[in-house]
C-alpha cells in the first residue's frame, strides 16, 4: 500500500510536466495529490470501509501508464457493446481514446472526451464552473483528481432530448502488467434535456486491471437522466467506481448498477439534492459467488422540501464471496415533505458467503416519510418444491426463484436491449439456459 | 376557551421541573477527587475487600490508562474530567440494617419523594428493594423470604465478602474489564451495586429491584450489577434512577453482567430517569453504560427499557446467544426532549444454532434533542437457522430535533432469515384532528398517540413499572405537538 501510494507521487511530477501547467485544472490537480498525499488509501478504520479492505487489491506492481496498448477491432470488443440499440459510443483502450471505435458528436451537443474539452478554450467556461466541483475531496477521489486527464465529456445543452443512449465503455488490454486506471467523466445536462448512458469497464487482459473511477454528473432543472453501470467484468478486474450526483429543482436521476463480476467492487454514490421536487432512484442487483467482494456505499442528501429518493439493492451472494450495502439518506432540517425509501433484500446460497449490510437514516427534520427495510434470507424451500413438482429441474427451478427475486430491480429498466443484456449475463451466471424474458 | 396552542405547550414543558431534582442533606462520606492508584487501593479498603478483589481493580485500572475515550457514538458532549469526580461518596457511619426501622429518617424521606416508598412497596407490591444512593447500597428488603429459596439477593460488597466463589467465578465474563473505555474504568472504581443469584430451578417469587440515585454534588456513580439465573431458574429484575438537579454534568458508568444458564430466562427492565438536565442545556447525567448477558443453551434473556433521562445517553444493552436455541428480546423506548441526545440500541450475537431475537426500538424525539439507535445483528458461521427481527421506529415532534437510525447486519450464513425495518414519521395532524373531534384535548391526544406508538413495548415492562413508564412518558411529553 505505501510503496503503490509513494510511487503515485513520484510519477505524478512526470505526469504534470507533460501537461499545461499554466491550466486551471493544474492548480486542482496539485490541490488533490497534497490530499491524496495526506490521506492516503482508505482503510478498514474508517466507519465508511469499515467491511472493504483494499490491502489486497493495492498490492500489486501496478503501472500507472501501460507501457504498449493492444490495438482493438470492433470485432474484439462486440459483445461487450449493446450493439443491438443505435447509440452514441465513447470507448477508451487503455486509458487513451479509440476513435476508430467510437462514435461521438458536436451537433447541438458535446458527446466527446474530457481531455479535448480541457485543452481547448471554448470549453474553459464549463470546465471552471463545473470540473472537481461536486466530488468529495477524500483520498480516493483526489487521486483521481490528480490524475485525471481522460475520460468522457457530456455537455447536452438546453432543450435537447438525446436521440439515442451514449454507452461508454474503457477496456484494459494490459498485456504483460497490471494496471491502475484513472478515468474521469464529467457529465452536464441542461434543462428540459434527457439523456440515457450506459457505462462499462471490461478488462481484456490475463493481469490484474485495478480502475478509480470519478464521475460528476451535473442534472439542471427539468431534466431527465438514466444512467446504467454494467459490472462484469473478468476475476481479476478490481473497480472502485466513485460518482456524484448533483441536481436541480425537479430533475430526475436514476441509477441501475448490475455488479455481477470483479474481484473487488466498490460503487461510492452520493446524490445531492439542491432543488425542490427532486426524485431520485438508485437501484442495484449483485450476484456473485467465488471470493468476488462487492460493496455498495450510498449517500443520498435531502436538503430542500418535497424530494423524493428511492432505493432498491437486491443481492444474491454464493462461494465466498462478500457483499457490503452501506446506505445513507440523510434529511436536513429544511427538506420537509421528504418521502424516502430504502430496500436492501439479500440471500445467501453458500455457508462461506457474508453479507454486511447497515442502511442509516438521519433525519434532522420532522414531516418526513422515511422507511427503510432490510432482510437477508434464503430461497423459499415451497416454492422450489413446487416448481420441482412442476417437472422443473433443481437448478432452473433456483435460477428462476433468483431471477424472480431480482426481477423487480429489473422492471424499471428503461432501454429493453439493456434488460436483454443483463438477463443473459444473469441467466449465463446462474448456468442455465432459459430466457427470463417473461 | 382560548386555544392550546403549541407554543403554550412548549412553554409549559420547559418550565416543567425535573420532580425528582431535590437534594437530601445526608452525611456522607466522600473520598478526594482524582484517580489514581491509591484512591483505587483506598476504594477497596473501605469496602473491606479481599486482595483479589483489590488487585483485580488494579488490573483493570491499569489497562484503563492505555484506553481512549470511544467517539464513534453519534452525541456530542464536553468530556468529562475524570480527575476532577470523586470517585466513591456514601452515606457516613453506614450502619447494618435489619428493618426499616431503623433505617436513617432522612433517607426514608428520600424514598418517600421518590415514590417508591420502600415499606409501601414491601406491603403492597411483594418487590424486594435494594436502595443505592451515591453507589452505595443503603437498604434490602425482603431478604428473609429470598433466603429460603436459596436466593441471594445483595449489594454487591456483601457479595464479595459472603459469596466470594460465585462473585470470582462471573464477575467479568460477559463483560470482560478491557472491554470499552468506561467498562474498564468501572471495573476499577466501581463502589457497589447489586448481586443477584437464583439457584437451580428456582423461579423467583417476585420481581427484585434495585433504585439508583446519585446525591452528592462532584460525584461520579458508578455501581455494577451481577445477575447469576442458574440452571432452569427464572427472575425478573428491575432498575430505576434518578438524580438531583445540578448545573454540572454527573458522569454514571455503570456496567451489568447477566449470566442465564441452561433453560434460564431473565428479564431485566430498565426505566431510566437521570436528570436530563434543563430546559437550556445545562447539567444532566451522563449516562455510559455496558450491560450485556450471556445465553446458555436454551435459556432468554429479555431487556425492556424506558429511557426518558440523562443528558448524554449511551447505552447497547446486548445478548450473547451462546447456546443452542438461546432467545434474546430487546424492548425498548428512548424519548429525548430539549437538548438531551440519546444513542442507544442493542447488539445481538448468534452464536449458537437455532438462536432467535427480537429488537423492537422506539425513539421519540422533541425540542432539540438527537435520537439515534444503534444496533448490531451478527450471525456467526455456526449459528445455523438463527432469526432476528428488528424494528425500529422513530416519532419526530417539533422540526428541531433529529432522528437516526444506524442498523448493522453481519451476516456469515446461508439459513439466517433477518429482517430490519425503520420508519420515521411525525404525529399526524389528523390523528389529533380525530381526538379533538371527539372531545379530546390536543395534549391529552398526543399522550394517547405515544402511548399507542410505544405500546408493544411498555406491555413488556412488569406492572408496578409500566404505570410509571406512562407517567414518565406522558410528562416527558406533554406539551410537544407535531
Amino acid at each position: 500500500m505505501t510503496q503503490l501510494k509513494e510511487k503515485l507521487l513520484s510519477s505524478f511530477i512526470a505526469f504534470e510536466d507533460q501537461k499545461d501547467i499554466d491550466s486551471y485544472v493544474h492548480g486542482i490537480r496539485t490541490k488533490a495529490i497534497k490530499t491524496f498525499e495526506k490521506e492516503g488509501f482508505p482503510t478498514k478504520k474508517l466507519e465508511n470501509w469499515k467491511y472493504t479492505s483494499l490491502k489486497k487489491t493495492l498490492n500489486y506492481d501496478y503501472k500507472l501508464f501501460p507501457s504498449e496498448t493492444k490495438a482493438l477491432e470492433f470485432k474484439d470488443i462486440k459483445k461487450y457493446l449493446i450493439d443491438d440499440v443505435e447509440s452514441y459510443k465513447i470507448i477508451f483502450v487503455d486509458g487513451k481514446y479509440s476513435s476508430h471505435l467510437s462514435e461521438t458528436t458536436h451537433d447541438g451537443m458535446d458527446i466527446c472526451i474530457l481531455s479535448s474539452a480541457l485543452n481547448q478554450s471554448k470549453y474553459d467556461l464549463l470546465i471552471e464552473n463545473y470540473f472537481d466541483k461536486i466530488s468529495k475531496k477524500d483520498g480516493i477521489t483526489s487521486l483521481n483528481t490528480a490524475f485525471s486527464s481522460e475520460g468522457s465529456f457530456i455537455h447536452i445543452p438546453k432543450n435537447v432530448q438525446v436521440d439515442k443512449p451514449i454507452q461508454v465503455i474503457y477496456f484494459s488490454t494490459g498485456k504483460n502488467e497490471s494496471v491502475f486506471y484513472q478515468p474521469r467523466n464529467l457529465i452536464i445536462v441542461g434543462e428540459n434535456s434527457q439523456v440515457e448512458i450506459i457505462e462499462r469497464h471490461q478488462s481484456l487482459s490475463e493481469n490484474s486491471v485495478l480502475v478509480n473511477s470519478v464521475s460528476e454528473i451535473y442534472c439542471n432543472v427539468r431534466s431527465v437522466v438514466k444512467h446504467y453501470k454494467v459490472q462484469n467484468d473478468k476475476i481479476n478486474a478490481s473497480l472502485i467506481d466513485n460518482t456524484f450526483v448533483s441536481q436541480e429543482r425537479n430533475s430526475d436521476y436514476s441509477l441501475h448498477t448490475f455488479s455481477l463480476g470483479g474481484e473487488l467492487t466498490r460503487n461510492n454514490l452520493s446524490i445531492a439534492q439542491n432543488g425542490e421536487r427532486i426524485e431520485s432512484t438508485i437501484n442495484g442487483i449483485t450476484i456473485i459467488g467465488e471470493n468476488q467482494h462487492v460493496d455498495h456505499n450510498t449517500l443520498i442528501h435531502h436538503k430542500k422540501p418535497n424530494c423524493n429518493s428511492y432505493q432498491d439493492y437486491k443481492g444474491i451472494f454464493g462461494g465466498n464471496s462478500v457483499g457490503v450495502f452501506n446506505g445513507q439518506v440523510m434529511v436536513e432540517k429544511e427538506a420537509q415533505k421528504t418521502n424516502a425509501f430504502q430496500s436492501n433484500n439479500n440471500v445467501l446460497i453458500s455457508d462461506k458467503a457474508t453479507i454486511n449490510t447497515k442502511p442509516q437514516l438521519e433525519i434532522f427534520a420532522d414531516d418526513v416519510k422515511c422507511s427503510h427495510g432490510c432482510t437477508v434470507g434464503q430461497l423459499d424451500q415451497n416454492a422450489l418444491f413446487y416448481l420441482r413438482s412442476r417437472g422443473i429441474p433443481e437448478k432452473e427451478a433456483t435460477a428462476l426463484l433468483m431471477y424472480g427475486f431480482a426481477n423487480k430491480v429489473l422492471g424499471s429498466v428503461g432501454i429493453p436491449q439493456v434488460k436483454n443484456r443483463i438477463n443473459d449475463i444473469i441467466a449465463k451466471k446462474l448456468g442455465v439456459k432459459i430466457g427470463f424474458d417473461i | 376557551m382560548s386555544k392550546y396552542t403549541e407554543d403554550d405547550l412548549k412553554k409549559e414543558l420547559e418550565t416543567k421541573e425535573y420532580e425528582y431534582g431535590f437534594y437530601t442533606d445526608i452525611e456522607s462520606d466522600t473520598l478526594p477527587v482524582g484517580l489514581n492508584e491509591e484512591i483505587i487501593i483506598a476504594i477497596s479498603k473501605k469496602k473491606e475487600e479481599p486482595e483479589w478483589m483489590t488487585e483485580w481493580r488494579l488490573d483493570a485500572f491499569k489497562k484503563w490508562k492505555e484506553m481512549s475515550e470511544p467517539e464513534w457514538a453519534n452525541v456530542k458532549y464536553e468530556k468529562p474530567d475524570l480527575q476532577k469526580i470523586s470517585y466513591y461518596s456514601a452515606p457516613s457511619n453506614k450502619p447494618k440494617y435489619n428493618s426499616l426501622d431503623e433505617v436513617d429518617p432522612e433517607l426514608l424521606e428520600t424514598f418517600k419523594k421518590l415514590g417508591i416508598s420502600v415499606d409501601e412497596q414491601k406491603k403492597l407490591a411483594g418487590v424486594a428493594v435494594d436502595v443505592v444512593i451515591d453507589s452505595v447500597s443503603v437498604a434490602t428488603s425482603f431478604k428473609d423470604t429470598l433466603k429460603e429459596k436459596g436466593i441471594i439477593f445483595c449489594s454487591m460488597n456483601e457479595a464479595i465478602k459472603e459469596h466470594p466463589e460465585l462473585v470470582k467465578k462471573y464477575i467479568g465474563t460477559v463483560i470482560p474489564k478491557t472491554d470499552n473505555y468506561y467498562a474498564a474504568l468501572n471495573s476499577a472504581v466501581f463502589s457497589d451495586g447489586s448481586f443477584c443469584y437464583i439457584p437451580k430451578g428456582v423461579k423467583c417469587p417476585m420481581e427484585l429491584s434495585t433504585y439508583f440515585r446519585i446525591n452528592e454534588a462532584g460525584t461520579g456513580q458508578f455501581e455494577r450489577t451481577l445477575v447469576v439465573a442458574d440452571k432452569g431458574s427464572y427472575v425478573s429484575y428491575l432498575e430505576g434512577c434518578s438524580a438531583p438537579s445540578r448545573d454540572e454534568n454527573q458522569l454514571h458508568a455503570a456496567v451489568v453482567e447477566l449470566i442465564a444458564l441452561d433453560d434460564a430466562e431473565i428479564k431485566y427492565s430498565t426505566v431510566q430517569n437521570w436528570f436530563p438536565g434543563d430546559s437550556d442545556g445545562n447539567g444532566g447525567v451522563f449516562n455510559f453504560v455496558t450491560k450485556r448477558g450471556l445465553c446458555e443453551n436454551n435459556a432468554k434473556i429479555s431487556w425492556t427499557q424506558v429511557e426518558t433521562g440523562s443528558a448524554v445517553t449511551w447505552k447497547y444493552p446486548s445478548c450473547v446467544l451462546k447456546g443452542k436455541n438461546s432467545v434474546g428480546e430487546f424492548y425498548s423506548i428512548a424519548v429525548t426532549n430539549n437538548f438531551q441526545q440519546a444513542d442507544t440500541g442493542t447488539k445481538m450475537i448468534h452464536l449458537g444454532e437455532n438462536t432467535k431475537s427480537t429488537i423492537i426500538s422506539k425513539g421519540i424525539s422533541a425540542g432539540k434533542s438527537q435520537n439515534s439507535y444503534r444496533g448490531l445483528v451478527q450471525i456467526s458461521p455456526r449459528a445455523k437457522n438463527a432469526r432476528n427481527f428488528s424494528q425500529c421506529d422513530s416519532l419526530l415532534i417539533g422540526n428541531e430535533c433529529g432522528a437516526h437510525t444506524f442498523p448493522y447486519i453481519e451476516t456469515k450464513n446461508k439459513s439466517a432469515q433477518i429482517e430490519h425495518e425503520a420508519t420515521t414519521s411525525k404525529i399526524g395532524e389528523d390523528q389529533i384532528f380525530y381526538c379533538n373531534q371527539r372531545g379530546i384535548d390536543t395534549e391529552k391526544a398526543i399522550a394517547l398517540i405515544v402511548n399507542g406508538f410505544s405500546k408493544e413495548v411498555l406491555n413488556k415492562l412488569p406492572m408496578e413499572f409500566a404505570v410509571e413508564a406512562q407517567k414518565l412518558l406522558e410528562i416527558s411529553l406533554e406539551g410537544s405537538v407535531g
